[in-house]
């Protein structure tokens, strides 16, 4: 079954046409990769998807499964973004987005937001409802950051962690949000081979352990090979290729466009 | 004895300095908490400051409403107003260049100004006397206001509550998400319109504490009476690094004090008393470009 499908989008800025006609259709409970040359508009497709920017044309669907295990299909095009992660679509960015001046624990506090409900004045004023949906906000971040490895840092400012801890807590923060879709945008960035292969690990445990589909761009070849169950190749906006692994390695035009051009892409 | 009257006269002028320097920060918080969010400045802050005047003075002479009914009544006003003008002048324009919004804002500060005038007529009203206020009491020497002395503590009190709601409550962590990453914290889920709103309602509630005191002291209400104040406490704000809430309180003082004490000094420069808060502004900013506690500004690359 689909979870996110996107129909003929393209996203044009005056006259670059940055995604042109893209069908992607990412099944619940794989993980996709989309790949591509720098400037092929993976950001872009990311962006679009997220509800940054409006598609000049095209859909994109989006089914996510409510409380009662229902899936319905709603066209998330153009929606606000925090409508957008309301429904259950969250995300990383390639350069790090954290907010710096916050600390680790509240930078996720702040992502469990739409699914605390009571109101400002109740939580002035401390009443039961307010504390207690703050005090289960508090448990599920702690929660999250345990299992990033980022706990004993809760307390520091998200500023003065490491780049590969910023990076964890990102995926933190996006999963207080109770994503179904997880979208990374090039999580092993500027990450050593060992810290890439932990990565690996981890994304992969992620994605049973909390029922998550994951969309990510990525450079890292072999991350990619390894793990994804799908990959779309972008090139100047178009889609060029899709399929598993073993058939994008074996793509004349991927190889072409992408692997043949640059060797030292694999390392 | 020389020196005990000047030492009773110097503690009398540090007690009027602080409390012009606490109604300073409290419409500067409304300044800096904008700023912040949104890095416009709100040249309509001092007319709503102005405005919450007149809804405090039909309250209480035109329509004879208790004081504290009116005092409730006004701060809810001025915070809906607040947040009315945002969501009618700013947020339409929340996508344009920061320079629409700026003379956006200018425009609102020139409407109510003379919407003011227009409606309630240019003269000055005479505000309300609050006896209990003012009728000085004598302590060690000292002659003092009740309100001089209210004043800080309404202040303080408010500004503890509104640093509690910034550090410790969810809409305060969503504002400070807000003003590191604006873009961001839209991906994040934080529904920001609500976070400007609030904002708003803050700052202009602040505003309207600020005005209810600021008429105890100086009873007297005109559409024009915003300009003066909401210029120092924009100088304020900056003086203690826009954008930070503590630096605003710090920059009220500092200009209240100066003001005061400057006056208590050099009696004969009196005429120049408005004239201090640019010269403490220009002597600050040639040494700390940022404010006193402001950031750095690291360009993004």
């Amino acid at each position: 079954m689909s979870l996110l499908k996107t129909e003929n989008v393209i996203m044009q800025f005056g006259g670059v046409i940055a995604v042109n006609d893209l069908n992607i259709d990412i099944k619940k409970g794989e993980l996709a990769a989309l790949i591509g040359p720098n400037g092929a508009g993976k950001t872009t497709a990311f962006n679009v998807i997220t509800g940054v920017y409006t598609p000049t044309s095209g859909k994109v669907l989006f089914s996510p499964t409510d409380n009662g295990g229902v899936a319905s299909e709603i066209d998330i095009s153009g929606k606000r973004p925090d409508k957008i992660t309301g429904l259950g679509i969250a995300r990383t960015f390639q350069n790090i987005r954290l907010f710096s001046d916050l600390s680790v624990l509240e930078n996720v506090l702040i992502a469990t937001h739409l699914n605390i409900n009571y109101s400002f004045l109740s939580a002035i004023l401390r009443m039961p409802k307010a504390r207690n949906g703050e005090r289960e906000a508090k448990e599920k971040c702690e929660f999250l950051l345990e299992r990033m490895g980022l706990i004993d840092l809760k307390d520091e400012k998200a500023s003065s962690l490491p780049y590969g801890q910023q990076r964890h807590l990102e995926i933190a923060r996006a999963l207080a949000t109770n994503p179904q879709l997880l979208l990374l945008d090039e999580p092993a960035a500027g990450m050593n081979p060992q810290e890439t292969d932990e990565l690996t690990d981890l994304i992969f445990k992620l994605k049973t352990d909390f029922d998550l589909t994951i969309f990510m761009i990525e450079h890292h070849m072999d991350l990619v090979m390894e793990i994804s169950d799908h990959i779309y190749v972008l090139d100047f906006g178009c889609t060029i290729a899709k399929g598993n692994p073993n058939e994008i390695q074996n793509d004349p035009k991927v190889i072409e466009a992408y692997l043949g051009v640059d060797e030292d892409v694999e390392d | 004895m020389v020196v005990g009257m000047t030492l009773s006269t110097f503690l009398q002028q540090l007690i009027n300095g602080l409390s012009l320097g606490s109604l300073y920060a409290l419409i500067a918080i409304g300044y800096t908490m904008v700023y912040g969010i949104l890095k416009l400045i709100n040249f309509a802050h001092g007319d709503i400051f102005m405005m919450a005047a007149y809804f405090a003075y039909f309250g209480i002479s035109v329509f004879f409403l208790p004081w504290y009914v009116t005092f409730i009544i006004t701060i809810l006003l001025t915070m809906l107003l607040g947040a009315g003008i945002e969501r009618m002048a700013y947020r339409p324009l929340r996508e344009a260049p920061k320079t629409s919004l700026l003379i956006s804002a200018i425009g609102v500060s020139f409407l109510l100004e003379n919407l003011a005038t227009y409606l309630f007529s240019g003269k000055p009203q005479a505000f309300p006397e609050f006896p209990v206020m003012t009728t000085p009491i004598f302590v060690g020497g000292l002659s003092i206001q009740p309100v001089s002395i209210v004043i800080p503590i309404v202040a303080f009190f408010l500004m503890t509550v509104l640093l509690f709601i910034i550090n410790k409550t969810k809409v305060g962590m969503a504002m400070r998400a807000v003003s590191v990453d604006y873009d961001t914290a839209k991906l994040m889920g934080i529904k920001i319109d609500n976070v400007i709103s609030s904002t708003f309602a803050i700052g202009s509630g602040l505003a309207a504490v600020g005005a209810l005191l600021w008429c105890m002291k100086y009873p007297s209400v005109l559409p024009l009476m915003g300009v003066v104040p909401g210029l120092k406490c924009f100088i304020a704000a900056v003086i203690g690094g826009i954008g930070n809430v503590k630096g605003a309180v710090l920059g009220g003082l500092i200009l209240g004090f100066s003001e005061v004490l400057m006056v208590a000094f050099f009696p004969s420069l009196t005429g120049y008393r408005d004239a201090v808060a640019f010269i403490i502004l220009i002597i600050i900013l040639l040494f700390l470009p940022n404010g006193i506690l402001g950031k750095k500004q690291v360009e993004k690359v």
